[in-house]
């Protein structure tokens, strides 16, 4: 009897097959479509419920009312959202950079303290993280004596930037663990202190290395600013719903109306995929 | 700690007292005894794996020891007082690997440690930087990156980098095992001229030629212990010890 030849041969593993988690699945799975979707998404999302309305005898209606709607949904709504998403990379950004280097800090208790929080931050649900800040947080707040109140949606950015704070100090941690031990070491034997070996050496190597996992992180936070429409600060997404609730509620509002949101939002994400993709092959690592 | 008498050339710029370093339950110095004069040039050789890469980077401070004294000129290296970065600007230290610093130019490489550690003024910093390139033979080489220079040119360039910061002694550490054969000479005749104009020297080596030529006194170590030593002529001629014969048998 001969058995089937089926040993354990070691054939190159396709990188699709790879069972490695890739950080920039967002930015991969966006950047490497193709631009015709966006027209694919109009076809869809606007065409369809167009014909379908054409059969009742209103076939313009439905885009009329679009069309009205476009220039406020815009600039009240998605560049409202764009504005959250800046704030939130600054902030989470800023604050990123500093837990991440407190995660390779000599000190015992602040690298466990900022290992935490970042996986704290990292690991939980966005929206969850959200309601804590929006409930957590009071609506003023009290300087030298005098209240000051800020709107819910300061509070919104607050709490987008944890996540993001998480994921940047991840990234941060990364990629200073990517430049080789033997750098630290030179640096060493040259009399460079701790501080200066890691500003002048260490990290201008793996700053490059940084930008596109940061930019995809920044392509996912902007998708997730919706989110805020919940805690009911006025964004793109809640706008466009008052916007629909203005033309009477009508059911044949809601794809276009909706479809228009999706497409302001790959429209934007999109390029910044690209670019992210582009800059990603530019810097992978020759060392 | 340190004896209050201070150092003079006469005693021992390095010397190393019943050093004893284990990494976990791996022991891999078993006491090593080591004097080394002002000027001398001393190798290292031994089979792989026998300590001699941990052995000098015990005198940089790079790895502690567990048991033993380390001095370099006079100071004390193992002790808990001691000031790492006073000690690293007496000793200039070259790796296998060359470890230059991928993102600046070969000048800025050599340059960098003067203006950042020694906080030494632009001007001279590049003037002695250049005429360290034209010493190692790399004047044409300056603005090149580390990665468009071949291994015994980056060998040069991490020669240039430690001499920049005027040491008083220079370890290498293999510094030739990683290069193709046509580039070990060019960088074994730049240590050699350095051994010539007097620089103290400790030299991990394998190419046995290059340590009978340069070396005042040559170490064999072989599982944690210095089993032989003695001046090249009477090494190599004539081993005493079965290990050190054994040794090289195989490598000559």
């Amino acid at each position: 009897m001969t058995k089937p030849n089926n040993f354990a041969v070691l054939k190159p593993t396709p990188s699709s097959a790879s069972l490695q988690y890739d950080p920039m699945t967002v930015s991969r799975f966006l950047g490497t479509m193709s631009p015709w979707t966006l027209f694919a998404i109009f076809a869809v999302l606007l065409i369809w419920p167009t014909i379908a309305s054409a059969q009742s005898g209103e076939a313009v209606r439905p885009f009329n009312a679009l069309w009205r709607w476009m220039p406020f949904l815009i600039t009240k709504g998605f560049l409202f959202n764009v504005l959250i998403s800046f704030l939130c990379l600054v902030i989470g950004t800023g604050a990123g950079v500093v837990l991440g280097l407190g995660q390779i800090s000599q000190r015992r208790f602040i690298r466990a303290v900022s290992w935490l929080i970042t996986q704290l931050f990292r690991n939980s649900p966005w929206l969850v993280i959200l309601f804590i800040v929006m409930l957590a947080l009071p609506y003023e707040m009290t300087i030298f004596g005098e209240v000051y109140y800020y709107p819910a949606w300061i509070k919104a950015v607050l709490g987008l930037s944890l996540p993001v704070m998480a994921n940047i100090s991840e990234i941060v941690r990364g990629a200073i663990r990517s430049v080789p031990n033997t750098q630290w070491e030179a640096s060493e034997a040259l009399a460079f202190t701790r501080n200066q070996t890691l500003w002048r050496i260490i990290l201008p190597q793996c700053f490059k290395r940084m930008i596109p996992p940061w930019m995809n992180w920044y392509a996912i936070l902007t998708m997730a600013t919706p989110l805020v429409s919940i805690l009911g600060v006025d964004d793109v997404v809640n706008l466009t719903r008052q916007a629909i609730v203005a033309e009477n509620n009508r059911p044949e509002l809601l794809m276009p109306f909706f479809g228009f949101v999706l497409i302001l939002f790959f429209a934007y994400c999109y390029p910044i995929a690209r670019l992210t993709l582009r800059l990603e092959r530019k810097f992978a690592v020759k060392l | 700690m340190t004896t209050s008498a201070p150092w003079t050339p006469d005693q021992p710029i390095v010397s190393l007292r019943d050093v004893y370093k284990s990494f976990g339950s791996l022991e891999v110095l078993k006491g090593i005894n080591i004097d080394i004069m002002k000027g001398e040039v001393i190798c290292i050789i031994g089979p792989s794996g026998s300590g001699k890469s941990t052995l000098i980077r015990c005198i940089n401070a790079l790895n502690d020891i567990q048991k033993g004294s380390i001095k370099v000129e006079g100071q004390e290296v193992h002790t808990d007082k001691l000031n790492k970065l006073e000690l690293r600007k007496k000793i200039g230290m070259v790796f296998q690997q060359y470890n230059l610093f991928p993102h600046k130019t070969a000048l800025q490489n050599v340059m960098m440690a003067p203006l950042l550690v020694l906080k030494e003024d632009k001007a001279s910093t590049e003037k002695r930087a250049r005429e360290l390139l034209a010493k190692v033979r790399l004047a044409d080489k300056e603005d090149a990156y580390p990665g468009e220079l071949s291994g015994g040119q980056q060998q040069r360039v991490a020669i240039a980098r430690s001499l920049a910061m005027q040491p008083d002694i220079m370890l290498f550490d293999e510094v030739t095992a990683a290069l193709d054969p046509e580039t070990v000479k060019e960088v074994l005749l730049t240590i050699k001229e350095l051994a010539a104009e007097g620089m103290t020297c400790i030299l991990v080596t394998h190419e046995m030629g290059f340590a009978r030529e340069v070396a005042d006194h040559i170490y064999f170590t072989d599982r944690g212990v210095i089993v032989e030593h003695g001046a090249p002529e009477t090494f190599f001629d004539n081993a005493q010890d079965e290990r050190t014969k054994l040794f090289l048998s195989q490598i000559l």
